[in-house]
């Protein structure tokens, strides 16, 4: 791979426009801010770890991206990316997170007894409830960069973490290169299981290097808390059960990170944060809480024609509540929309009271009642 | 991507225990041949390029193999390269090469008059003929390595080279990212038009990297001769025609490629070569003559005697599917080509093909009349 510092010193021979990538066909986040003035600033920088701006933009310059999906199209190789490159990336992050200012200031808040309700979200309705985020160890390169000595000590250390948790935390990991049949065939069932990125955006940035090696599943007895050892980030931590019950889900993502947090912390390694970037992850897309909650929701009625001539799309809506929605088979996956300038609890509120709303409104219009007063405003 | 110096660098932190790779699944050249030693030996050299072990090996880790086939597991990312690791490359050279030895010397010979016959390959069974071999320019990194930079100077210099040739060489050139739908569906149905790589032989190489960015193909007029621009190598150079006249194929295919080095060489841009390695290319495989001559034969009986794999290995000859590595045979047509690429000149190994192949249509016609071929079967070459 090219991406070396005498290699980039060696491209300086040739001019800014010579090494400037052909974005014309491009629609990602990273081509729409990048420019020939940028480049030739950055061309010659590397962080601490020797991550390039090319190193940077690779996966945005071979993925040109989609009509209607924006992606990122930019990377960091370690938590200095953001600093070294901050020129093009606070751009990117502006556009990504509705005009986050490089000024501005991000709230962290994991105290689950700050979420109000969430407890109650019908399961006749709510299938399934789900929190996640990422992590990244502090003095460790993140995916893209990072050599294999480094991943399996990342690998190590979580065990290490993982290992202590007692209680209903108490788990197991499953190294996925030394994983039986059974093992895996009852992580797929379970949902659990992940596998060797095929995405062309992962790939391109490095991502999959030395696959399987120190990749792992850690996941609790109880199967409701699970934890992803370098994947695309040094930890993905996943909270989750059926129902609806979110503030259970919620409780114990704020647990558990916390509990993990502590253990790194007894081994001398923090997570990677800061008061204006929050949590430090592999795409600037997952910044701040890194966190996605939502929910699993059957909703049939807003998907009938006669209603959407009414009130068209319905969905769209909840933009402004900021939740994010997909459908398959008349379930919808709702989210939050929003990663960076909100904090855990303040995101995880926004689904539980758009959840609750919409179960409302279903309900409503399965009586043929309306449902105009209950119509949300932007938050 | 990760594989900085100043991050070589600080791989040093870990141990040789850590930083080295998990081959234990493995079945490549270069699994076979990379111990902790060499690991621990190597891995804090880099190229003037600023080339490190863990770039060289990163696909044969990230792709373990095949039982059956063996794959090299390993790429040069410049000239240097092959120096700098030797002790990795040199016994993964001995052994895809026959036991090529690190004290060899490799003979290069493009003079095609030196052929002997090749233009009477029967055409009713030898559908088409066709010689290839690939070219690096000094100077540049090779594909797994190079900058947009490098890649758009190599195909700046390869547009002037390729326009200037003349008589049955004028010729037009259809760079990837500036191609009509029009032109596109042309070059496909001429078999001619190259894809970004799907292999993730190539993909962990970093050889799609910038698709299609300064990318091309250019063919002349007759599309008899044509060059692949910074796919799999910088230079890919091409000669073929329906039929049976290897003989043909070969002349241009000689001629073609001395009258382009020149035009390089004019701009002190020479082919990447030496007395020990022959052709620099991005493939180890590829060493020596970088050359696989072969033909479209028609031998569905030839293809189910007990004896065919045999036959072919002792003339030095190779089966593919129709199309090409890792394909399979379509009613029964095979792709039959030089196996060696080091050690032994061009015409050495066009000769193996016309001599081989006509050896193995006789067998085919023989087969026909329902007449055994025992007396025939080759000593091994």
């Amino acid at each position: 791979m090219p991406f070396g510092n005498t290699h980039n010193q060696l491209k300086m021979k040739y001019s800014a426009a010579q090494e400037f990538p052909d974005l014309s066909k491009h629609n990602n986040h990273m081509a729409k801010v990048l420019t020939m003035e940028m480049y030739e600033r950055l061309r010659d920088k590397q962080t601490p770890s020797g991550f390039t701006l090319d190193d940077v933009i690779q996966t945005g310059v071979d993925n040109p991206g989609h009509p209607f999906i924006m992606t990122v199209g930019c990377v960091a190789g370690d938590e200095e990316t953001y600093v070294v490159f901050k020129d093009l990336l606070d751009p990117v992050i502006e556009d990504r997170h509705g005009g986050y200012k490089p000024t501005d200031k991000h709230k962290t808040d994991l105290n689950p007894d700050h979420l109000k309700g969430g407890d109650d979200l019908d399961p006749n309705y709510v299938l399934s409830s789900r929190v996640r985020t990422g992590r990244s160890i502090r003095g460790f390169c993140l995916p893209p960069h990072c050599s294999r000595g480094e991943r399996r000590t990342i690998e190590k250390l979580s065990i290490d973490a993982l290992s202590s948790l007692g209680s209903d935390l108490k788990g197991k990991y499953y190294a996925l290169k030394n994983m039986t049949e059974e093992e895996q065939q009852r992580l797929i069932d379970d949902h659990f299981l992940f596998d060797k990125p095929v995405s062309p955006l992962l790939l391109a940035s490095g991502m999959a290097r030395d696959w399987p090696d120190a990749r792992g599943i850690w996941h609790n007895d109880s199967k409701t808390f699970l934890v992803w050892v370098n994947e695309e980030d040094h930890l993905r931590v996943i909270s989750m059960q059926k129902g609806g019950n979110m503030k259970e889900v919620f409780t114990r993502f704020c647990t558990g990170l916390t509990k993990i947090e502590a253990l790194f912390k007894q081994k001398g390694h923090e997570f990677m944060w800061n008061e204006h970037l929050g949590y430090v992850l592999t795409c600037p897309s997952n910044l701040g809480t890194g966190l996605r909650g939502g929910v699993h929701v059957k909703l049939l009625i807003p998907t009938l024609p006669q209603f959407s001539r009414v009130y068209g799309n319905f969905f769209s809506l909840f933009k402004f509540c900021g939740v994010d929605t997909a459908a398959v088979g008349g379930v919808f996956d709702i989210s939050n929309a929003d990663r960076l300038g909100f904090s855990e609890v303040e995101l995880v509120q926004m689904v539980v009271d758009g959840v609750k709303l919409l179960v409302e409104m279903e309900k409503r219009l399965e009586k043929g009642q309306s449902i105009d007063d209950l119509m949300p405003s932007q938050k | 991507m990760p594989f900085g110096n100043t991050h070589n660098n600080f791989k040093l932190n870990y141990s040789l225990d850590d930083e080295f790779p998990d081959l234990s699944q493995h079945n490549n050249h270069m699994a076979k041949a990379l111990t902790k030693e060499i690991y621990a030996k190597l891995r804090d050299k880099q190229t003037p390029t600023g080339y490190t072990l863990d770039d060289v090996i990163q696909t044969g880790v990230d792709n373990p193999g095949h039982p059956f086939i063996m794959t090299v597991g390993c790429v040069a990312g410049d000239e240097e390269s092959y120096d700098v690791f030797k002790d990795l490359l040199d016994p993964v050279i001995s052994d895809r090469h026959g036991g090529y030895k690190a004290t060899d010397k490799h003979r290069t010979d493009l003079n095609h008059e030196n052929l002997k016959g090749g233009d009477d390959l029967d055409p009713n069974y030898v559908v088409s003929s066709r010689v290839r071999t690939g070219r690096s320019i000094k100077g540049y990194s090779l594909p797994p390595h190079n900058s947009r930079g490098e890649r758009r100077a190599i195909e700046k210099l390869s547009i002037e080279a390729l326009n200037s040739l003349g008589g049955e060489f004028k010729g037009k050139y259809y760079p990837l990212k500036d191609m009509t739908d029009q032109e596109q569906e042309q070059l496909i149905a001429d078999h001619f038009l190259f894809d970004k790589p799907v292999s993730p032989l190539l993909l962990a190489a970093g050889m799609a990297r910038d698709w299609p960015d300064a990318r091309g193909i250019w063919h002349n007029d007759e599309k008899t001769f044509l060059v692949w621009v910074n796919e799999e190598d910088h230079l890919r150079v091409i000669s073929m025609q329906q039929g049976g006249n290897m003989r043909e194929v070969f002349r241009r295919f000689c001629l073609g490629l001395k009258k382009i080095e020149e035009i390089f060489k004019k701009h002190n841009h020479g082919f990447m070569w030496n007395e020990h390695l022959g052709f620099i290319l991005t493939c180890p495989s590829n060493l020596g003559t970088g050359l696989r001559g072969g033909v479209h034969v028609k031998l569905p009986k030839l293809s189910t005697h007990p004896k065919f794999e045999e036959i072919l290995t002792r003339l030095r000859l190779q089966k593919r599917g129709t199309g090409g590595v890792d394909t399979a045979s379509v009613g029964g047509v095979f792709d039959i080509s030089n196996a060696d690429r080091l050690g032994s000149s061009e015409v050495e190994q066009v000769q193996l093909v016309v001599d081989g192949v006509k050896l193995m249509v006789e067998m085919e016609k023989k087969l026909e009349k329902g007449e055994a071929i025992d007396s025939m079967i080759p000593s091994q070459k």
